[in-house]
């Protein structure tokens, strides 16, 4: 009843061609993206912003990425955290090395950089696929984090090789409160996530979805295989960078080139994996999910057997719960969370008829 | 020279350890089409159940560990183990991805990587062990006197062993009837179910296979480095000896191992000292990169004709 597009006429091309064709969408979407600039802020307290928020945001913006390179382009990596890196150091460098620059731009400059390793890193992919592809980008995330260990100037010659992210002013406004911080995140999270939301339904993200259903298919029908790769791999990196940027700059505050490990890398991709690969919701919900668990399980260990529980345990416990939760669902739902919002959405189109 | 032949020796040894652990790989994709990210987990697993179980021996018997008695209770019962642990991998994992694709499978022993870690280390603790399997790291004497170079007998025995392994498992694969299962598997899950090849037994003799091959390894590298989370991360070491083989090629693992373990070393030792060294982790990644842009199916890999 409330979810029924009858009577939505478009009548222009622009109508039509909306990022969100449906009313319904419209509103919702407005809704929460006014709830989340305004009732978050207003409701959530400061453990909040700092500890679950912000850093689930950040996730959303990694797992983006990633899920434009493995979920619409089908280029399966395990570099994400690398690119991370990438962006967060070269933020932090950008920060550094000239004087006066905006945040913003240095995010976007580390950003940039970030995709252009990402290009350099994607090249194997022209040649090489699947398997050996995903086997490829770990060099990345093992190259990234060594050069960036091994060469001081990257971390500006930090005994410990961890920077210390500089203080963020935008257009005389200081970001130090952990409220402040989530509202930037989230307000660099949300641009990002309608640029990917509108990109996938346009040329270039069908062109990623044909290359990740059948590349040679794709290439019999004239879509340039090699400038659609290396434009996903682009991407992807940027929104990753980005993401590293933050985690950086709005999350840790201080952060060392081993915060990015493959652990990190894996984290990634189990949120596009539990949220539903190739679906932008789908970062979301994973990153959700992926942050939140831990805490509850934190807390439900804690309810269930209080102090006496040697640390050790939990987090084995945690480790099985993890690989068993991703085993589970790639069985029972390999299209991931997004999938059950999917189905929600197509019941309450019918509603109250049940077929 | 003589030092780069110690040099070229002591790589090409550690080079079979990762064949070793690789030939798990290649085993597993080789009969069922899975490449199993969770290898490094297993060999992990099963070195940390053989010591764990060598302790509680000798706390239950009596038994050193070490001695015979010791090694080979511990044997049966990791043997058990791995046994006990392919039956579950297939009851719980596998059955529910019959057909999915490729990718799926992988990811999800991505997630099996992790509960196994956690399952090891909940059950034997993370404290890094010792183990003992009676075989000493010191120089073979005659080579030290004749050619004055240092090569290790616990690598050529290692190395022996893994040889041995490879041409066991090389007759099974090419000879037996069950060989031709398993390849029949990896073609087609659907495929070979519906011409009557059982498709479960299979894959648990499959994930046995890699389970014993994963003990093996686990016991090799174990006694050279100790038991500790770190073993879990082999698996990164076989890697690129794999993308180097190429997946199907069981010499490929072998060659890809030697090339690996010689030019990593060589290039920590030659190559290191010019970038500030630490080049390891990586080097082996960007040489079999460099080598798939020449040959994308890899030295010995089959190669792939695409069709629409």
């Amino acid at each position: 009843m409330i979810y029924r597009e009858a009577g939505q006429f478009k009548a222009s091309y622009e109508a039509d061609m909306q990022i969100f064709p449906i009313r319904q969408d419209r509103i919702a979407i407005a809704a929460i993206v006014l709830f989340a600039f305004v009732g978050v802020p207003l409701l959530a307290s400061e453990y909040w912003f700092q500890a679950i928020i912000t850093p689930a945001l950040i996730f959303s913006l990694a797992a983006l990425g990633l899920n434009i390179l493995t979920g619409y382009a089908g280029q399966l990596s395990l570099g994400a955290a690398g690119f991370m890196a990438v962006g967060a150091f070269a933020t932090y460098n950008f920060m550094l090395r000239i004087d006066g620059m905006p945040f913003l731009v240095a995010m976007v400059l580390g950003g940039v950089c970030a995709a252009l390793v990402g290009i350099v890193f994607g090249l194997p992919s022209l040649r090489i696929k699947g398997f050996y592809l995903a086997v490829a980008t770990l060099a990345a995330q093992f190259f990234i984090l060594w050069v960036l260990v091994k060469f001081p100037w990257f971390s500006n010659y930090s005994a410990s090789g961890v920077i210390t992210a500089q203080e963020i002013a935008i257009l005389g406004w200081t970001v130090d409160e952990p409220v402040e911080k989530y509202l930037l995140t989230l307000a660099v999270v949300t641009v990002l996530a309608l640029a990917a939301k509108n990109m996938a339904r346009t040329h270039t993200g069908r062109a990623w979805m044909a290359v990740r259903d059948m590349d040679v298919a794709a290439e019999v029908i004239g879509i340039p295989l090699m400038k659609t790769k290396l434009q996903a791999f682009a991407i992807s990196s940027f929104y990753c960078g980005v993401a590293g940027a933050l985690y950086a700059y709005t999350y840790l505050g201080t952060v060392e080139p081993e915060a990015f490990n493959l652990d990190l890398s894996f984290k990634i991709l189990f949120m596009i994996i539990i949220g539903g690969v190739g679906t932008v919701l789908g970062s979301f919900l994973g990153a959700a999910f992926i942050t939140l668990l831990p805490i509850f399980l934190n807390q439900l260990f804690h309810a269930l057997f209080g102090d006496s529980l040697p640390p050790a345990f939990a987090s084995n416990v945690e480790l099985m719960i993890f690989g068993g939760l991703i085993i589970f669902f790639l069985i029972v739902e390999p299209h991931g969370l997004a999938r059950l919002w999917q189905i929600g959405k197509e019941k309450l189109r019918i509603w109250p008829f049940p077929h | 020279m003589t030092f780069f032949f110690e040099v070229l020796i002591a790589g090409l040894l550690s080079g079979m350890l990762y064949a070793l652990v690789a030939l798990g790989f290649v085993l597993i994709f080789k009969a069922s089409g899975v490449f199993n990210f969770a290898q490094g987990a297993m060999v992990y697993f099963a070195a940390l159940t053989f010591v764990g179980v060598g302790e509680k021996l000798l706390l239950w018997f009596g038994w050193a560990p070490g001695s015979f008695a010791s090694f080979l209770g511990s044997l049966l019962v990791t043997l058990a183990a791995m046994v006990v642990l392919a039956i579950l991998i297939e009851r719980f994992m596998l059955r529910g991805l019959v057909n999915q694709p490729l990718i799926t499978l992988f990811m999800a022993t991505i997630g099996l990587t992790f509960f196994i870690d956690g399952l090891a280390q909940l059950i034997w603790g993370s404290n890094v062990r010792g183990l003992d399997i009676g075989i000493t790291d010191e120089p073979v004497m005659w080579l030290l006197d004749s050619a004055n170079m240092l090569v290790s007998k616990f690598d050529l025995t290692a190395a022996a062993i893994a040889a041995i392994l490879v041409a066991v498992l090389t007759v099974f694969f090419q000879y037996t009837k069950t060989g031709r299962a398993l390849r029949a598997v990896a073609d087609d899950h659907q495929a070979a179910l519906s011409i009557g090849v059982p498709l479960e037994r299979i894959w648990v003799i499959v994930w046995v296979a890699a389970g014993v091959v994963a003990l093996v390894a686990g016991l090799i590298w174990g006694a050279r480095n100790g038991v500790q989370y770190a073993l879990s991360f082999t698996a990164l070491k076989a890697l690129p000896v794999l993308i180097l083989g190429g997946f199907t090629s069981i010499p490929g693992a072998i060659v890809g191992g030697l090339i690996i373990g010689a030019s990593e070393k060589l290039a920590e030792v030659y190559l290191g000292p010019y970038v500030g060294g630490g080049i390891d982790s990586w080097f082996p990644y960007i040489m079999a990169l460099a080598f798939l842009l020449i040959r994308p199916e890899g030295l010995f890999g089959e190669k792939h004709i695409d069709r629409v």
